[in-house]
């Protein structure tokens, strides 16, 4: 019997693994990718709890949070394409102006 | 038959995770995360949210991640040697707070009692009709704003892309 607490640690594995990929990795579009997987993950605890609560409010959400993550998917790959203009490459280790 | 497909689609799901975090080429990241999009797409149906189901098809894996894999493609990235080799700290440090916060997560997920059994929710709950009607009424404003926030990242992403227009540029005859 799959029950709540099953889709909650499911998030939380995705969640967690893209933490990592965010933290670990050099490649700035690796980096955007982790961060729409934590999305997805959160988006994943949302539906769950909305089924199990009986309650649409976790659903509408949900529908926001997939605006939102639209709108920001496109401003910050226009904001990657732009940095590799001046730098020429994806390498966050050389995105180091602000270093002190 | 709920939890056969729930745990086909789990292990699909985390194994595409590891997909996009692990891979070293870009292009096999965007893939695995198509993968993880399309098994969440099914935990939705699974879920009674049939209708986000589909618009996370659509939106997540038909135009987010083709934005994606154009980028990628446009940026046309060559095997360069690697200026800054992998610290082996850094990355044993990123798994280990990677670690840390999924211990929490558990912690903090697993003590809620499940509270309302879910055989008491209808299937139509997270239906088109349903979900329109509540958007519609009691949360019109969010949906507006939602619309004028698309507005302003097309904004945004043109005055971003737009190259400045040359200085040295012949004056008409």
């Amino acid at each position: 019997m799959v029950s709540l607490p099953h889709y909650l640690v499911l998030s939380a594995i995705l969640f967690s693994m893209g933490v990592i990929g965010v933290l670990t990795r050099k490649n700035i579009l690796i980096i955007f990718m982790c961060i729409e997987l934590m999305l997805n993950s959160v988006n994943l605890t949302f539906i769950a709890f909305a089924r199990h609560l009986g309650n649409i409010e976790g659903q509408i959400f949900v529908f926001f949070v997939m605006a939102v993550a639209a709108a920001e998917v496109a401003v910050g790959l226009a904001i990657i394409v732009i940095l590799f203009r001046f730098k020429s490459t994806v390498n966050v280790d050389s995105m180091n102006l602000m270093k002190w | 038959m709920e939890a056969i497909l729930f745990w086909i689609f789990a292990v699909t799901a985390i194994v595409s995770a590891l997909v996009v975090i692990l891979a070293k080429n870009p292009i096999t990241s965007a893939l695995g995360l198509i993968v993880t999009f399309f098994v969440l797409a099914g935990y939705y149906v699974l879920l009674s949210a049939q209708f986000l189901a589909a618009v996370q098809v659509i939106v997540y894996a038909g135009a987010i991640m083709v934005l994606f894999l154009f980028v990628i493609m446009l940026l046309n990235l060559q095997r360069l040697p690697e200026m800054f080799p992998q610290s082996r700290t850094g990355l044993l440090l990123g798994v280990v707070v990677g670690g840390i916060l999924f211990l929490l997560a558990l912690k903090a997920l697993t003590g809620i009692s499940a509270a309302g059994s879910p055989s008491q929710v209808d299937v139509d709950m997270g239906s088109s009709a349903n979900l329109g009607t509540r958007l519609f009424t009691t949360y019109f404003l969010p949906f507006e704003i939602a619309s004028v926030l698309l507005l302003s990242a097309i904004i945004g992403a043109v005055v971003l892309i737009r190259r400045p227009p040359d200085a040295d540029q012949s004056p008409d005859a």
